[in-house]
C-alpha cells in the first residue's frame, strides 16, 4: 500500500460558545475521533459565539455582528469542511444566516460559500467520511434524544444510531417520543421557565421508562438541559454527547 | 371563589401559571392529542407520497394567496349567480354588524350555530347574545364549552381539555339532570335538547372550511350532523369566511379534503362534507330560502402583502400542530389566551389582536418545529415566530435589562480576547455558587433542576494543550 496516496481531509473545529466554555472535554473527544479517522483538524482561536442566543431571541442586530465575525473567520479557511458538535448551532450557520438574517450583500456571498461547507459531527462522519465505525468501545445501555434543529433542519436520525451501533459493548435502546423537544431552546428555558419545566419532566420520564444508563445526543445544550434534572433528582442516568462516547476505547 | 382570569394573551404568564401544575389538565390533553396523532399516522400511511401531497397543498394555497383578488372576485360572482349574497367585512366589528343586522330583520327565538373559528375570531356570539338573541352553539363539543362559559380550547376538538366526568358535572349542573358520564347518554340529551332550537331557528349560522371559487360552493366538513341542520334547515344561511379560505376548483378540493381530515381527526373523510351552491332552487325540496356569505378580512390584507406573514395565510384550521406542540401539550389551549391557540395560533395572533397584546406568544415556544414538520400545507411555523421575535423587538417591545444584556453579550462575543478572558473570570467564581448537586440554582428554575458548574479549562485552553503535543 506504500505507493497509494490517501488524500487527507481538513477540517476547521466550529466549536460552540457553551462547548467551548462548558463542555471542553467534548469538543476535544470530537477532535480525537476526527484525528483517529485520519483528518486533519485546524482550529482558529478567534471563534466565539455564531449569534444564535441573540438571533434567537428577536435580537438580530446583534446576532448579525456575530455572524459577520464567524464569516470573517471560516470563509477561506482553506479547509474542506467546517464541523460542529452541535446540530443547533450547524443550523444557525447553514439555515438561518440565509433570509432570516438579512446579512449584507458580501456576507450574503460569504454565508453562501460558508453554509456549503458547515456539517454536524456526526453526520459528517457518516454522510461525508462514509466512517460507521470508529474503533469505539462503550459498555452501556444507551439511548438517544433526537435534538430538534439536528432532526428538523439537517435531518439528521439515523446518523448518530449508526456510529453507536458499532461501538463495542454498546446496547442501543430507544426512549419512546425521543423525537420530542427536552424544552431548552434557549432564553425560552428561563423566559418561559415553567412550561420548559414541564416539557422536561416528560423528556425525563420517557428517558426513565428505557431503562438506559447513559442519554446521549448530537447536541450539548439539550444534553445539558436534561441533566439538570437527572441531576437534581439523583437519579442513576448520566448523559454524554455522543463525542464523548466515540472517544472512548476499551480500558 | 375567585375571579378567574380572562382568558386573553396580555394574561399569557398568570394562565399559564394557573395550569402548568394542574396535572388532570395536563392528562387530559395529552390523552386527546395523542389519540389524535396516532389516527393520524394510521391514515396518512395510505399514501406514499403524503409528502408530496403536502407540497402540492402549499403550491395551491400559495397560488390561491399570491393571486387573492381575483379568486375572490371569481368566487363572488359565482355564488351570486347562484344566488347568494355576498358581504365583504373589513374587520371584527363590520362582520358583527353585518351578521347582527341580517338576525335581526329576520327574527326568530333563536339563531342555531355551527362550529366556525372565524365567528370566535369576531367574538359573534357574545355579540349576538349581548344584543338580546340567542344564539345555540349545535357542535356538541362547543356545545359543552357554551354551558361551561369557556372559549374553545382547540381548533378542532373545542371541549379536548375537559374530561368525560367533568362534562357530566356540567350537564348536571346546568342543564339540572341526573349525573351519568356516559359519552352516549350524554350525546342523545344535548340532541334532544338542540334538536327544539333546530326546529324553532329562521337563522343559521355556519362557517366555511373551503370557498370554491370556480362555482361559488361553500365546503364545511364536520362529523355530527349539526352543520347539515343549521344550514339546511332555518330559512336563512349565514356563512362567515376569512378570505383566504378560497380554493380555485373542485379538483382541488379533493386534495384539501384529503389533508384536512386526515390531520386533524385522523379521518380520511369526516361523516359529512356538505357543499352548498346557493339557496335553494325552485325545484328543490330543502335548503334555506337565501345564504349569506361574509368575507372577513381583519389583517388578512395585511399578511397577503407582507412575505414574512402570508405563509400563515395557507392554514386550513387543522389542529395538527396544536397536537404535535409540546408547549400546547403542557398548557392547553387556553393557556394562550388567545382564540387561535398554540403554534398557529402565535403567529396569526398579532395580526388580529395587535402586537403590543400579544408579545408573549411568539416567545412562548423552544422552537421545536415539530408544527412546520405536520402542518399539512407545509408553513414555516416555527420560523415565522423567530420574525414576530425580531419585529417585536425591533418595534421596542424588549425588557431594557434584556437589551443590555444583549449588548454585553455582543460586545464581549465580538472580542475573542474578552471573550477568553469573561470566560476565565466566570470560572473563577461560579464555583462559589455551586450546591449539593454540583451544579448551580437558577431561581427561575424552582429547584427543578441545576445548570452546570464551568469547568477549570476551557476548549480555547485545551487545544493549546493538544497542540503543543502534537
Amino acid at each position: 500500500m506504500s505507493h497509494t496516496f490517501v488524500r487527507i481531509v481538513h477540517v476547521s473545529l466550529f466549536i460552540p460558545c457553551l462547548t467551548d466554555q462548558l463542555f471542553p472535554e467534548t469538543g476535544m473527544n470530537m477532535v480525537r475521533v476526527l484525528e483517529r479517522v485520519g483528518v486533519r483538524v485546524t482550529y482558529d482561536r478567534r471563534q466565539t459565539c455564531c449569534g444564535q442566543p441573540a438571533f434567537n431571541t428577536g435580537y438580530h442586530d446583534e446576532s448579525r455582528r456575530l455572524a459577520m465575525h464567524f464569516l470573517d473567520i471560516f470563509d477561506g479557511d482553506g479547509a474542506e469542511y467546517i464541523v460542529a458538535p452541535s446540530g443547533s448551532c450547524a443550523t444557525m450557520v447553514t439555515v438561518f444566516y440565509g433570509d432570516l438574517l438579512s446579512l449584507p450583500p458580501e456576507y450574503r456571498e460569504k454565508a453562501g460559500r460558508v453554509r456549503e461547507r458547515v456539517r454536524e459531527f456526526t453526520s459528517f462522519l457518516v454522510d461525508i467520511m462514509h466512517v460507521e465505525d470508529v474503533g469505539a468501545a462503550f459498555s452501556s445501555r444507551v439511548t438517544v434524544h433526537d435534538s430538534c434543529h439536528a432532526l428538523r433542519e439537517l435531518h439528521i436520525k439515523q446518523q448518530p444510531r449508526t456510529l453507536l451501533r458499532a461501538v463495542r459493548g454498546l446496547q442501543l435502546v430507544e426512549m419512546d417520543e425521543a423525537e420530542r423537544c427536552c424544552g431548552f431552546g434557549g432564553t425560552f428555558s428561563v423566559k418561559h421557565a415553567d412550561i420548559s419545566t414541564a416539557m422536561l419532566e416528560e423528556k425525563v420520564a420517557s428517558i426513565e421508562r428505557s431503562g438506559a444508563a447513559v442519554v446521549t445526543g448530537v447536541d450539548s445544550s439539550c444534553l445539558m438541559q436534561i441533566d439538570g434534572m437527572l441531576r437534581r433528582r439523583g437519579l442513576p442516568v448520566r448523559t454524554m454527547h455522543i463525542a464523548d462516547i466515540l472517544a472512548s476505547e476499551a480500558a | 371563589m375567585s375571579t378567574p382570569t380572562p382568558i386573553v394573551p396580555e394574561h399569557f404568564k398568570q394562565l399559564v401559571g394557573e395550569r402548568i401544575h394542574d396535572d388532570a389538565l395536563r392528562g387530559n390533553i395529552r390523552r386527546a392529542t395523542r389519540t389524535s396523532l396516532e389516527k393520524r399516522l394510521a391514515v396518512i400511511s395510505d399514501y406514499d407520497d403524503w409528502e408530496e401531497l403536502r407540497s402540492l397543498g402549499y403550491d395551491i394555497k400559495r397560488h390561491v394567496i399570491d393571486h387573492l383578488p381575483y379568486y375572490l372576485k371569481k368566487f363572488e360572482h359565482a355564488a351570486a349567480a347562484a344566488g347568494a349574497v355576498v358581504h365583504f367585512a373589513t374587520d371584527a366589528a363590520e362582520a358583527r354588524e353585518i351578521v347582527h343586522g341580517l338576525a335581526v330583520q329576520r327574527g326568530g327565538p333563536v339563531i342555531v350555530k355551527s362550529k366556525s373559528m372565524t365567528t370566535e375570531e369576531i367574538g359573534l356570539t357574545h355579540a349576538l347574545e349581548d344584543a338580546g338573541i340567542r344564539t345555540v352553539e349545535t357542535d356538541l363539543g362547543e356545545y359543552i364549552v357554551q354551558l361551561a362559559k369557556e372559549p374553545p380550547s382547540h381548533i378542532t376538538a373545542p371541549a379536548l381539555h375537559k374530561s368525560r366526568a367533568e362534562i357530566g358535572r356540567l350537564f348536571a349542573d346546568m342543564l339540572g339532570i341526573a349525573y351519568t358520564d356516559d359519552p352516549e347518554e350524554l350525546t342523545a340529551i344535548a340532541r334532544r335538547l338542540l334538536r327544539e332550537d333546530f326546529l324553532a331557528a329562521d337563522v343559521g349560522i355556519s362557517g366555511v372550511n373551503f370557498a370554491i371559487a370556480e362555482s361559488g360552493t361553500l365546503c364545511i366538513v364536520e362529523n355530527e350532523g349539526n352543520v347539515r341542520l343549521s344550514t339546511g334547515l332555518p330559512k336563512t344561511h349565514i356563512a362567515v369566511m376569512g378570505m383566504e379560505k378560497l380554493l380555485p376548483d373542485m379538483e382541488s378540493l379533493g386534495l384539501f379534503l384529503n389533508l384536512l381530515g386526515r390531520s386533524a381527526t385522523g379521518q380520511r373523510l369526516t361523516c359529512y362534507t356538505s357543499l352548498i351552491t346557493g339557496p335553494r332552487r325552485p325545484n328543490e325540496r330543502d335548503g334555506p330560502d337565501e345564504v349569506h356569505i361574509v368575507i372577513l378580512d381583519n389583517g388578512r390584507s395585511r399578511m397577503m402583502r407582507d412575505p414574512h406573514l402570508r405563509e400563515a395565510l395557507f392554514c386550513i384550521r387543522c389542529g395538527a400542530c396544536m397536537n404535535v406542540c409540546p408547549v400546547y401539550q403542557s398548557i392547553g389551549g387556553h393557556g394562550y389566551g388567545s382564540v387561535y391557540s398554540g403554534p398557529i395560533g402565535s403567529i396569526i395572533t398579532p395580526v388580529f389582536y395587535g402586537e403590543k397584546r400579544s408579545r408573549a406568544l411568539p416567545f412562548a415556544s423552544s422552537l421545536c418545529g415539530a408544527c412546520a414538520e405536520i402542518c399539512p400545507v407545509k408553513i414555516d411555523i416555527h420560523h415565522h415566530l423567530l420574525w414576530w421575535r425580531k419585529s417585536m423587538v425591533g418595534s421596542g417591545d424588549a425588557p431594557r435589562s434584556e437589551r443590555l444584556m444583549m449588548r454585553i453579550f455582543l460586545a464581549i462575543s465580538r472580542r475573542p480576547a474578552l471573550f477568553d478572558l469573561a470566560g476565565r473570570i466566570a470560572r473563577l467564581f461560579t464555583p462559589l455558587l455551586r450546591d449539593g448537586d454540583g451544579g448551580i440554582s437558577v431561581p427561575v428554575w424552582r429547584g427543578s433542576r441545576s445548570f452546570p458548574a464551568p469547568p477549570k479549562k476551557s476548549f480555547k485552553q485545551l487545544w493549546r494543550h493538544h497542540e503543543q503535543r502534537s
